[in-house]
């Protein structure tokens, strides 16, 4: 009984019947090797989605990810081209991103923006700057090195490396989150800003922090991301940060801060994974596919909000008339 | 650095007109294109270049502005006028702000003939397509035929479901399908021009699709996305993307065989072609009328529609063979 509660494990379950719905119309789609294919697909989702939800418990959110991810995306291209050796392109683009992020946190720490303002303006910059980058050229797979691309596609121990750094992301901020003080003070700025001054934990410094990490996050995706597809352009992974919060919100992650998980977050990147890698191959119209993904999202906050939403609590008792 | 630049080019223009007077008696040509120093237009001069040596006494005035700015090209064009020219060929950066311009170029007894990227009506005599909705809907499922001499199974990958131009062009394609025999088209999907979501549609189509033998894009994320996906598929050899790229983009995917050959335009075709036509027009071999035919040198001849446009030619083809020479190009 009390399982079921359990809102990831009643996820899990819903994702398990989605592929199992699935496998009814197309029966290679739970082959060993498809669902591979499917979680390494979803890994950037994954990445993201785990950054994000960091940011969503200190009560932010971060619309510029996708943005992030493909200025890192490109600018990895770029010292790729110039022949920067592959460890220290992957090292720029993870501080590079962290320090995009940066630029998020402390304006929302120091000039106490509203995170959504400021995110959607840096979104736009940070596209605005691959076009002065390369003036709205793009790099392409003969541009690239042999190396370069081949890393995320690497096997090892039947995973490709793209899946293993989600996996590696999603152990690390698991034990992160519910280990440490760190991980603790964002549960604690969302859920309570006011209580969380009280104990001595510095509201702006956490959010800034939580962006840093979404942002560096957003910048090694942008080199997996750049290296699996083979091409960098001003609009790669255009619109994905809406992709990033609908899987957060599947996930569970209130929105209001305070509230979610790491599995719950990429229980919600594999829900629409799932579906984003099913609609090609069971044969609906496109013009149905849309729909379906946004009803998903719809579905997933109605049943958040019944399920979080508080039971009334009675101040007054009835008046029982004498 | 800008200033600099403009400054420069006013430079080059002022040297440009004041050396023109010494050669009257040739028939002088402008191609005014959407900006300098862009990859496609230098080689649509270069093919200009090669119709003025054919036809003999044309001097070619290659010119455009710094960016691409219909106010640019305003200035451009009033700097031809008042040198008097005797025709302007133009790929327009807006249909419209540039036709008062040409309108008066006009009037002044310039020959005015829009390409590539065309000015509306009133601001020309007649435009000429780079290739018509049949041409590349006939080009597109020839590509994938040419190397499937037995048939087989093809699917297109397009960009979004409401894109006007890919739309057409599919149109074209189905209707084209018939004269190709053995040649089944077995799906349409739709990759919104989104590098992860056609990706994964190329997923789906080999997926659903075992016996699929070639990948159709007609946009430039598709089939970039497309060959990749066959490529780490392991597939290369057994499906062939194609459709319509650019070169730059696709040298890659030609070099690891996952594309056998794409196509796009020739530009140095449509700059020879703007030129010749240009040329009829002016010296008065040719009139531009709804119907009239105006010969193209060495790529046929132009028919005109009831809009005063014409399609030059099925979309130029694309391989290992002569990748490398248009790589740089555009």
């Amino acid at each position: 009984m009390n399982i079921l509660k359990n809102r990831d494990v009643l996820l899990a379950f819903a994702l398990v019947l989605l592929i199992g719905g699935v496998a009814m119309r197309f029966p290679a789609f739970v082959r060993p090797a498809n669902l591979v294919n499917v979680f390494n697909d979803t890994s950037p989702l994954i990445l993201l989605a785990i950054g994000q939800m960091i940011v969503i418990l200190t009560k932010c959110i971060d619309l510029s990810v996708a943005a992030n991810l493909a200025l890192c995306g490109m600018a990895a291209a770029l010292l790729n081209g110039m022949g920067l050796p592959l460890p220290l392109i992957l090292l720029a683009a993870v501080l590079m991103g962290g320090a995009l992020g940066a630029v998020n946190g402390l304006l929302v720490w120091k000039l106490g923006i509203p995170s959504i303002v400021v995110t959607l303006g840096t979104m736009t910059i940070f596209r605005g700057s691959i076009f002065l980058m390369t003036g709205g050229a793009w790099v392409n797979a003969h541009q690239m090195s042999d190396g370069f691309k081949a890393l995320p596609r690497m096997v090892i121990l039947g995973l490709p490396v793209m899946s293993w750094v989600a996996l590696a992301a999603i152990a690390l901020f698991s034990v992160i989150l519910t280990r440490t003080p760190l991980g603790r003070s964002f549960y604690a700025v969302g859920g309570n800003p006011h209580a969380a001054v009280y104990t001595g934990i510095d509201v702006g410094r956490t959010q800034c922090i939580a962006f840093m990490i979404s942002g560096a996050l957003a910048g090694l995706t942008g080199y997996l991301w750049v290296a699996r597809y083979a091409v960098a352009y001003v609009d790669i992974a255009g619109g994905f940060e809406l992709q990033v919060v609908a899987a957060c919100v599947i996930g569970g992650i209130a929105i209001v801060g305070g509230a979610g998980s790491v599995i719950g977050a990429v229980l919600g990147a594999l829900f629409l994974g799932v579906i984003n890698n099913a609609l090609p191959v069971i044969g609906i119209s496109p013009f149905w596919q849309m729909a379906i993904s946004g009803s998903a999202i719809v579905i997933a906050v109605a049943l958040n909000a019944t399920q979080n939403r508080p039971k009334g609590r009675i101040i007054l008792k009835e008046v029982t008339p004498t | 650095m800008s200033i600099i630049k403009k400054a420069l080019a006013t430079a080059a223009m002022t040297t440009a007109l004041m050396a023109q007077p010494a050669l009257a008696d040739d028939m002088r040509i402008a191609l005014v294109v959407k900006a300098l120093g862009i990859g496609f237009f230098e080689a649509a001069a270069r093919g200009a270049e090669e119709a003025a040596a054919e036809l003999g006494g044309v001097e070619i005035i290659y010119t455009g502005p710094t960016s691409t700015t219909a106010e640019g090209q305003i200035e451009v064009i009033n700097a031809l006028i008042a040198q008097g020219v005797d025709a302007i060929a133009i790929s327009a950066n807006d249909p419209d702000a540039v036709a008062p311009a040409l309108r008066r170029a006009m009037d002044r007894g310039i020959t005015v003939i829009s390409w590539d990227s065309g000015v509306a009506p009133e601001g020309r005599q007649m435009h000429l397509n780079p290739s018509s909705p049949e041409l590349i809907g006939n080009t597109i499922i020839r590509l994938a035929a040419d190397h499937l001499p037995d048939g087989g199974d093809v699917a297109i990958l397009s960009a979004t479901s409401t894109s006007t131009n890919q739309n057409i062009w599919i149109e074209e394609a189905t209707k084209a399908l018939p004269n190709f025999p053995g040649i089944n088209l077995v799906a349409t999907v739709y990759g919104d021009d989104l590098a992860d979501k056609s990706y994964r549609e190329a997923q789906g189509l080999m997926q659903t699709y075992p016996d699929l033998r070639a990948i159709i894009a007609p946009t430039t994320v598709g089939i970039l996305a497309a060959s990749q996906a066959v490529t780490d598929a392991g597939k290369i050899g057994e499906i062939n993307v194609t459709g319509l790229g650019l070169p730059s983009e696709m040298a890659g995917a030609v070099e690891s065989g996952a594309t056998l050959s794409f196509a796009i335009w020739n530009p140095v075709d449509l700059g020879y072609a703007a030129t010749m036509i240009a040329h009829g027009l002016a010296s008065g071999n040719a009139t531009a009328e709804p119907g009239a035919s105006i010969p193209m040198g060495r790529i046929g001849d132009a028919v005109l529609d009831d809009n005063n446009e014409a399609a030059m030619s099925d979309p130029f083809t694309y391989d290992a063979s002569n990748i490398d020479e248009f790589k740089s190009i555009f």
